[in-house]
């Protein structure tokens, strides 16, 4: 074996050596020394995030995708992008991790936290540069599982523990679901290669039960990873009772790569059964999904809850970028995962420092807080507005763009569809700006009373606000995303017909 | 000076500076003492000053081989020149909007009049809104009604001129609302931006049919070759007029918003319910000419459609002597400075119809062009001093109206001097320069057509009546008792006066045909002895007669209004104008139109989107039980809802 294979995996190697910097930092560092640990891993997390970026050191060196291991891994300027993207996104729930990570009954914890967190992160780069499946799986349960006694961080909490079960029993399953359709593909093409499944599918006698079968089975199970509807329903109860910074990087990070690494998957394996197959499904799923996250999220006044069912709304845009089947869906969907990860993790931000500092998480309990502490409500706002769409900030260009994708898809039904989104939107609107109105017009005096927020958690929210502000007014991020995703792989297989 | 390096500097300067006085002021203003304020406003404009007349000089006089060009005859031909012209947002290949910096006669010679009369104003407001409420809002909205109206004129196509007339629109209704407590200075805000945002209307359909046939903005490409603008139109005809006419008199009616002409001027008069000095700038000097200089800017198109000036003229008319006989009969001051103003500037716009015999003929060398931007310049000065002196007596006595005032040369003899240079100059007296400008214009209207001629000398003799009607009942007729007697106003309010007097009595001897005409080819002014003298005779004779009536308080004007009680009862009340437009809108338009579609509106559409919202409501409320926290049930819907999914899918593949 070529042993120099291993060179093409120079982010996943970063990654496993920082784990490996914070498993021995944890062990053997003495305890006045542990409350660093978190700023450790954020500091070489934030090293291995700006050498991503740069070829000579841990980024893509070529413009061309390298292919090792026959093929079951893959590394290109796209996928570094968007391993660049998920990084900025874990340094920004790292600094915001900071203080929760370091309050009294974290303290026998903490290394755990950040080990998991790394390992899980792991497995989300293995989901976004397998090309075959069994490495697929094996980055989907590294990613999934320890996720699970992530969730169960608080077990001094009864609500930590009922939302771990109730992680892992849904993850089993769904693993399960997602295997019985992989062996179902695997009867139908003999190969778990993205290439092979892809040729034989392309050169096979069509379309039948069993490979639709197939489908909704693969769908389903990384549909659950992304909370889409109808396999979202673990998500509002485990967002709830799992520590606020795990949430925030389950609703993130974890949505993210599973969102990329679907496109990846729906594009180089199933590709040429786009539009006799999983372009209906997903049609499907992307309606039930905006609508019925929207439908509860108005229903919601527990902020968690509340976020948990707007992220899932959200995903169903997100699969926007993937219906629409061309290089600007793959940009906008990856420009929209990276606004995403700003407004949202404004949104925690401001949440995670409010619990901290009362432990209060209704939406009612933000009333008056322009008054008592105007500098939260107005990243609230601020995020809120960048979750709504409302121009000028990011993630009205982000919507913008993914719509116009999924429009250049160029068929009524799309057409439709982007039309049904567009409508809810406006009902997203309402409902985030319920929080927005809680925070400056309900009367009443502020329940929450004035305080000052530590350090990290100002330094997380100032982060994502800039993002917020920035994103979508600097034009060279999309850009730059267009022209990555212009010469990757994905252009081949978009314009490929057979 | 450098033209390539200083000049862009200059140029950029000139439109920053106010900018910057705006937000500057307009954020931090109410945080900064009065006098600071006010500093900035006047440094910075002082500034604009000197940078606009280094910019007019090197361009009038620098020699410069861009800026001018000796013909084979030895005559001179001024070029236009783009200092500037940034693409600011390209839509397509063809739809690039710029903004720059566009250089040619008319827009230096302007340059140097707003940047002066706005100097004026700033300096001159430091006096008459001391200790007002808002004053830095005062200076900073000023400022940007500056920014605004000098990129308007520098504008190098036709878009940017119209971001930035509404731009100056937009500041204009500011200022005029600047007393926003007082109800009658909001109506009037209001009446002001919704009438011109209505001419707007015109100017926009105006500039798309243009760049839709000709596919540009520049001004530059329409102007160096209007043939081709003639041919790119194809002969497309529409409701009998080509459409070419239909686009240029379309733009016109943007300027006749703007210009306050008939039937778009009732706006004008009211606006004087801002402050004085406002008035003198906004509402005098500078942005009621822009349709002018829209027309002048244009006028290479517009010489080819005989429809199109004819129009320009026959309103330029009937507006000049309506408005001339609305002076006469008016109490507020302000209102016949204001009517003044819209008959001076329907003088420039029948200037600017003579011009031109169609097909590109000029009549009389283009004498008309040269003598509207004459008249622009001149009457700028004197009626910014006619209007600065009004705002001298107004804060001497505290009314507007002439009832209150007489006598006053005794009390203030700056004002006083000041104002009867402003009267002579208007009424059109030598050595005064209204008296050249005003001939000019005369001149070239007998040559166009002796009926035109006679109609604005006619025109011109009211206006020497009514102005020294106005001057003889504020300085002489009675002696009333003061309360508090009136006195001269601050150094700040009297400089600007005697300034602008001074520029008023020998701005006449400038020779303006060197610099702006309608071909950039010198021209040389020679007066018409004739008309020169019968217009000063016609003067004289009108001031005369104003002298008799109302040198001395007598019953004669008593007699005058008796005798004819329906004439003056109808121009006393502008001739109904305010109340038709009521009845139109009101009446009409209100009753006919707006009822039933704010019925709609308020049934239909808000029924619809209420049922939206209901429905929302119902599905997300019946809906609720799927999230019942039973992990049993999650995965029950999971299998179920995928293998719907499926279901669906195939149905979908199969069929």
């Amino acid at each position: 074996m070529d042993y120099s294979q291993f060179l093409a995996m120079k982010q996943e190697i970063g990654l496993l050596v920082l784990f490996l910097v914070v498993f021995i930092y944890d062990i053997f560092m003495p305890a006045r020394a542990a409350k660093a640990l978190p700023g450790v891993t954020a500091a070489g997390l934030l090293i291995l995030t700006v050498a991503g970026f740069f070829p000579c050191l841990l980024g893509c060196p070529s413009d061309e995708a390298i292919s090792v291991f026959g093929g079951m891994y893959v590394n290109s300027p796209i996928i570094t992008a968007i391993k660049g993207i998920l990084n900025i996104g874990v340094f920004i729930v790292l600094i915001q991790s900071i203080k929760w990570a370091n309050s009294e009954g974290m303290a026998m914890r903490r290394g755990e936290f950040y080990d998991l967190l790394l390992v899980t992160l792991f497995g989300m780069y293995l989901m976004i540069s397998a090309r075959h499946f069994l490495l697929f799986v094996i980055g989907l349960e590294s990613a999934s599982l320890p996720l699970a006694a992530m969730v169960a961080l608080d077990k001094s909490r009864y609500e930590s523990r009922e939302a771990a079960i109730k992680y892992m029993m849904t993850a089993i399953f769904s693993s399960a679901v997602f295997m019985m359709g992989l062996s179902f593909v695997y009867g139908l093409t003999g190969s778990l290669f993205f290439n092979d499944i892809y040729f034989t599918l392309a050169l096979g006698e069509g379309v039948n039960a069993l490979l639709i079968l197939a489908m909704i089975l693969v769908i389903g199970g990384i549909g659950f990873k992304l909370s889409l509807v109808p396999f979202h329903l673990w998500t509002a109860d485990v967002y709830q009772g799992a520590p606020t910074s795990v949430t925030s990087y389950l609703s993130v990070i974890s949505k993210g790569a599973a969102a990329f690494a679907f496109m990846v998957i729906l594009a180089q394996a199933f590709g040429c059964i786009y539009e006799q197959v999983w372009e209906w499904m997903l049609y499907a799923i992307i309606i039930l999904t905006i609508t019925i996250g929207n439908l509860f999220a108005i229903r919601q006044r527990n902020m968690k809850r509340f976020l948990a069912f707007s992220s899932i709304s959200q995903a169903g845009y997100i699969m926007l970028g993937i219906i629409a089947d061309n290089v600007m869906g793959s940009a906008a969907m990856m420009y929209y995962i990276f606004v995403y990860i700003f407004s949202n993790l404004a949104a925690f931000g401001v949440a995670q420092a409010v619990e901290n500092q009362s432990g209060k998480i209704s939406i009612d309990d933000y009333r008056g807080m322009s008054k008592s502490n105007p500098a939260l409500a107005f990243c609230m706002m601020l995020a809120m507005f960048s979750l709504a769409g409302i121009p000028p900030f990011a993630g009205f260009f982000s919507k913008f763009f993914i719509f116009t994708a999924a429009i250049n898809q160029g068929s009524i039904e799309i057409y439709v569809l982007v039309l049904i989104a567009l409508i809810n939107t406006i009902i997203s609107l309402f409902y985030y700006l319920l929080v927005v109105k809680s925070m400056y017009i309900t009367p009443g005096e502020p329940v929450v009373a004035r305080f000052k927020s530590a350090w990290s958690e100002r330094l997380g929210l100032i982060i994502t606000v800039g993002g917020i502000i920035a994103l979508g007014i600097c034009s060279c991020v999309y850009n730059w995303l267009l022209s990555t995703a212009a010469q990757s792989e994905f252009l081949s297989i978009f314009t490929r017909s057979i | 000076m450098d033209i390539t390096t200083t000049l862009p500097v200059l140029a950029l300067l000139i439109l920053v500076i106010p900018l910057f006085n705006f937000l500057w002021l307009g954020i931090a203003g109410c945080k900064l003492p009065h006098k600071v304020a006010a500093a900035f406003g006047i440094v910075g404009m002082g500034t604009c000053l000197v940078f606009a007349c280094m910019i007019a000089y090197t361009y009038f006089f620098g020699g410069d081989a861009a800026f001018q060009t000796v013909l084979a005859d030895g005559t001179l031909e001024r070029l236009p020149y783009t200092v500037f012209d940034h693409t600011w947002l390209a839509f397509t290949q063809n739809l690039v909007i710029k903004l720059g910096f566009y250089l040619d006669p008319i827009s230096a010679m302007m340059l140097v009049v707003i940047t002066t009369i706005s100097f004026c104003v700033h300096l001159y407001s430091l006096g008459y809104m001391d200790g007002e409420r808002g004053f830095q809002r005062y200076y900073a909205f000023l400022s940007l009604f500056s920014f605004s109206m000098l990129g308007l004129v520098v504008a190098t196509n036709i878009f940017q001129m119209y971001i930035f007339w509404e731009l100056v629109g937009a500041s204009s209704y500011l200022l005029i609302g600047f007393y926003y407590t007082l109800p009658s200075a909001v109506s009037a805000s209001k009446k002001a931006f919704i009438v011109t945002r209505f001419a707007d209307l015109g100017f926009l359909i105006g500039i798309l049919l243009l760049s839709f046939y000709t596919d540009t903005f520049d001004f530059a490409t329409l102007n160096s070759n209007p043939g081709a603008v003639l041919a790119s139109t194809g002969g497309a005809t529409f409701m009998g007029a080509s459409v070419l006419t239909w686009a240029l008199v379309l733009i016109y009616v943007g300027g006749m918003g703007k210009s306050a002409m008939m039937p778009l001027h009732i706006w004008l008069p009211d606006a004087m319910e801002g402050p004085t000095p406002v008035s003198a700038l906004i509402h005098a000097a500078t942005m009621v000419v822009a349709g002018v200089y829209l027309v002048a800017r244009l006028f290479p198109l517009y010489m080819l459609e005989y429809a199109a000036t004819v129009f320009i003229a026959v309103v330029g008319a009937c507006t000049a002597f309506y408005a001339a006989v609305v002076a006469c009969a008016q109490i507020d001051i302000k209102r016949v400075l204001a009517f003044s103003t819209i008959s001076q500037i329907a003088f420039m716009m029948v200037s600017l119809g003579v011009a031109s015999l169609g097909n590109g003929e000029v009549c009389h060398h283009g004498l008309g062009y040269m003598a509207s931007m004459f008249h622009l310049f001149t009457h700028a000065m004197f009626k910014a001093l006619l209007f600065l002196g009004a705002g001298a007596l107004i804060h001497a006595v505290h009314s507007n109206n002439y009832t209150a005032m007489g006598g006053l040369r005794k009390y203030m003899p700056i004002t006083h001097i000041t104002f009867l240079i402003g009267c002579l100059a208007i009424a059109g007296i030598p050595p005064f320069s209204g008296f050249f400008s005003k001939d000019e214009i005369l001149s070239a209207a007998y040559a166009w057509s002796p009926f035109m001629g006679v109609w604005m000398t006619i025109v011109a003799a009211l206006t020497a009546f009514y102005m020294f009607r106005l001057y003889y009942l504020i300085f002489w007729w009675n002696d009333p008792k003061f309360h508090h007697t009136p006195h001269d106003a601050p150094w700040s309010m009297s400089i600007p006066l005697v300034f602008l007097a001074a520029v008023s009595c020998v701005a006449g001897f400038i020779p303006f045909g060197h610099y702006v005409t309608w071909n950039h080819l010198t021209y040389d002014i020679h007066l018409d002895g004739a008309i020169a003298i019968s217009s000063v005779i016609i003067a004289i004779l009108a001031i005369s007669l104003a002298t008799i009536m109302y040198r001395k308080e007598n019953s004669l004007p008593a007699k005058f209004r008796a005798a004819m009680p329906c004439l003056w009862e109808w121009a006393h009340h502008r001739f109904y104008w305010d109340e038709l437009y009521m009845f139109v809108t009101h009446k009409i338009i209100f009753n006919g139109i707006c009822r039933p579609i704010a019925w709609f509106d308020r049934h239909i559409i808000d029924g619809t989107m209420d049922g939206f919202a209901y429905i929302t409501n119902k599905a997300s409320w019946s809906i609720r039980t799927l999230q019942s926290g039973q992990i049993q049930m999650y995965v029950w819907i999971y299998l179920v809802g995928a293998l719907i999914i499926g279901g669906i899918a195939m149905l979908v593949a199969l069929a």
